[in-house]
């Protein structure tokens, strides 16, 4: 096994993931509004708009225990891995797959990355505008939903609304308002037939702005 | 005290058993699937089960049990209310402030009983400081409208609804000791009021009162409730330190305040383009749905008590 593969904590990481589900329903009341699918263990790739650190800790909450233990959420490595602490509640606690941007060996390619945690039969939450986003608008996605879906055909994509975040928990701060949080989960979007990587990318965004159950109100 | 506390566990007892088996019978005689009403008929009856239950268990535990669960339905009625409302990024602080600090102040000034400072914490201070710091911030984008929102949000939800338990720091000659039970009363005669109201609306309702803010509210359920609450307020004498006559009239004032809560809640979801509050209680919508007559309710009944009947 390389360092780029899953560590796995298993008594560390259930706690963690109980306990910060707990935390997530006790401060937001999260509730997840299965809009466009159902929960399912089927093997999937949540992607979500990302605005906070809380992201896919609500996300995660929404999902049953046992789907849980088997779905990643995907960071970037330039963050996770600045110090031995950010490390440690990455991968250990939270058992995150960390990609990087800056990749140099082939091993580090963050899509080969995704695809061996995929071929363990596991899922993934991913942010497709690649950062926590400060502005009012959806970023365009990046590329690697799009490679993803290509690669691996039968796993289900799913948008998932994350609503409320940004008022939560902003970039930058660390102390969680307590406001009510909500997140949809859409119908599955998969690349059509001839389907081009930029008109794909740019309708699995309209998929996911359309979730916004109140587009009319600014954050 | 122990005897009225009997009588009211008794009767509420008997009233939600009725309202139970009532619902079971219209459930089994009604066409399947059950209309939208009916399932939520059932939802509301059982909703109130376990919200009696939680007041009785509050109660037995005095001021203790009261602040605290007063504390518990400001967090949840102020979660609610800047939910809904615009807030930018730089507000972060002050709306952790509002939970972090306004809420246990609040409360910790009705635990001590320090009427002076209970009273204007919030309209003086709260109001003054809070736009300072937001202003401090330098953000000055709809910057009325936010204030505004938060200080709405901690009068409703904070000031409005402490006091329920500030009732328990009153004194009354020759009702020391039995502060609780007026909560009892002001709670019962205002929810039970937004009970009638909804039979008599269900049963009766022809004549909307205000069909712009809330298509639910009928001139006939308004009239029925109050003047089925105001006897409820009589028949509820014993356990004030009113006469009945007097128990009818609070009773009415509390319960017009009530309904006129309920009124304003209504425009200010309306204007926000959402149905409920929350979906805290199952078959209600969230707390301020359920408790939004009590936030205007209490106030004023509070005063009054306090000026005509405290030394």
């Amino acid at each position: 096994m390389n360092r780029l593969s899953l560590r796995t904590f298993p008594l560390l990481q259930t706690a963690t993931s109980v306990g910060l589900s707990a935390l997530a329903r006790a401060v937001t009341g999260v509730r997840p509004i299965w809009s466009g699918c159902q929960p399912s263990d089927r093997q999937r790739i949540y992607f979500a708009n990302h605005t906070s650190h809380g992201d896919f800790i609500l996300l995660s909450a929404c999902l049953s225990e046992r789907e849980r233990a088997t779905t990643h959420a995907v960071a970037a490595a330039e963050y996770w891995r600045k110090s031995r602490l950010r490390r440690f509640i990455a991968e250990d606690m939270l058992s995150s797959v960390l990609i990087s941007r800056q990749w140099t060996r082939p091993e580090e390619n963050p899509i080969s990355v995704m695809l061996s945690v995929l071929d363990r039969g596991h899922s993934l939450i991913i942010f497709p505008e690649g950062t926590r986003n400060m502005s009012d608008e959806l970023l365009p996605f990046r590329s690697g939903l799009y490679n993803l879906s290509m690669a691996r055909p039968e796993v289900e994509l799913i948008p998932c609304w994350i609503e409320n975040m940004s008022r939560v928990l902003p970039k930058g701060q660390f102390l969680p308002v307590p406001l009510l949080c909500r997140v949809v989960f859409g119908a599955p979007v998969a690349v059509a037939p001839g389907e081009e990587r930029r008109a794909f990318l740019e309708r699995a965004r309209a998929e996911l702005l359309a979730l916004n159950p109140r587009p009319d109100r600014d954050e | 005290m122990r005897h009225e506390i009997s009588i009211l566990i008794i009767g509420l007892f008997v009233v939600l058993t009725t309202a139970s088996a009532t619902a079971a019978v219209l459930s089994a005689r009604a066409p399947k699937p059950l209309s939208a009403t009916l399932t939520n008929l059932t939802q509301r009856i059982n909703a109130w089960w376990v919200m009696v239950a939680l007041m009785t268990v509050a109660f037995f535990f005095g001021r203790y049990g009261m602040t605290i669960l007063f504390a518990l339905i400001s967090f949840a009625a102020l979660r609610e209310f800047v939910t809904l409302t615009h807030s930018r990024r730089s507000d972060h602080w002050v709306l952790l402030g509002m939970f972090g600090i306004v809420i246990p102040v609040q409360y910790w000034l009705v635990w001590t009983a320090w009427y002076g400072l209970f009273v204007i914490f919030i309209p003086v201070y709260c109001f003054l400081l809070m736009p300072a710091i937001t202003a401090l911030h330098g953000d000055t984008e709809r910057f009325l409208e936010r204030v505004s929102a938060q200080q709405w949000a901690i009068m409703i939800a904070v000031y409005c609804v402490s006091h329920v338990p500030a009732l328990l720091t009153l004194n009354v000659p020759g009702f020391e000791g039995r502060n609780l039970l007026l909560v009892a009363f002001l709670i019962i005669v205002v929810q039970g009021s937004d009970v009638l109201q909804y039979i008599f609306g269900k049963l009766f309702g022809k004549h909307r009162f205000s069909p712009k803010v809330s298509p639910s509210k009928t001139w006939e359920g308004l009239i029925g409730g109050l003047v089925a609450s105001s006897l409820l307020g009589a028949l509820l004498a014993f356990i004030t330190p009113f006469s009945p006559l007097q128990a009818s009239a609070v009773a009415f004032v509390a319960c017009t305040m009530g309904f006129l809560g309920g009124l304003v809640a209504s425009a200010i979801k309306r204007d926000q383009g959402v149905k409920d509050w929350g979906h805290l209680i199952e078959g209600h919508g969230g707390m301020l749905d359920r408790t939004d007559s009590l936030v205007f309710a209490a106030p004023i009944f509070f005063h009054l008590v306090r000026y005509f009947w405290t030394v």
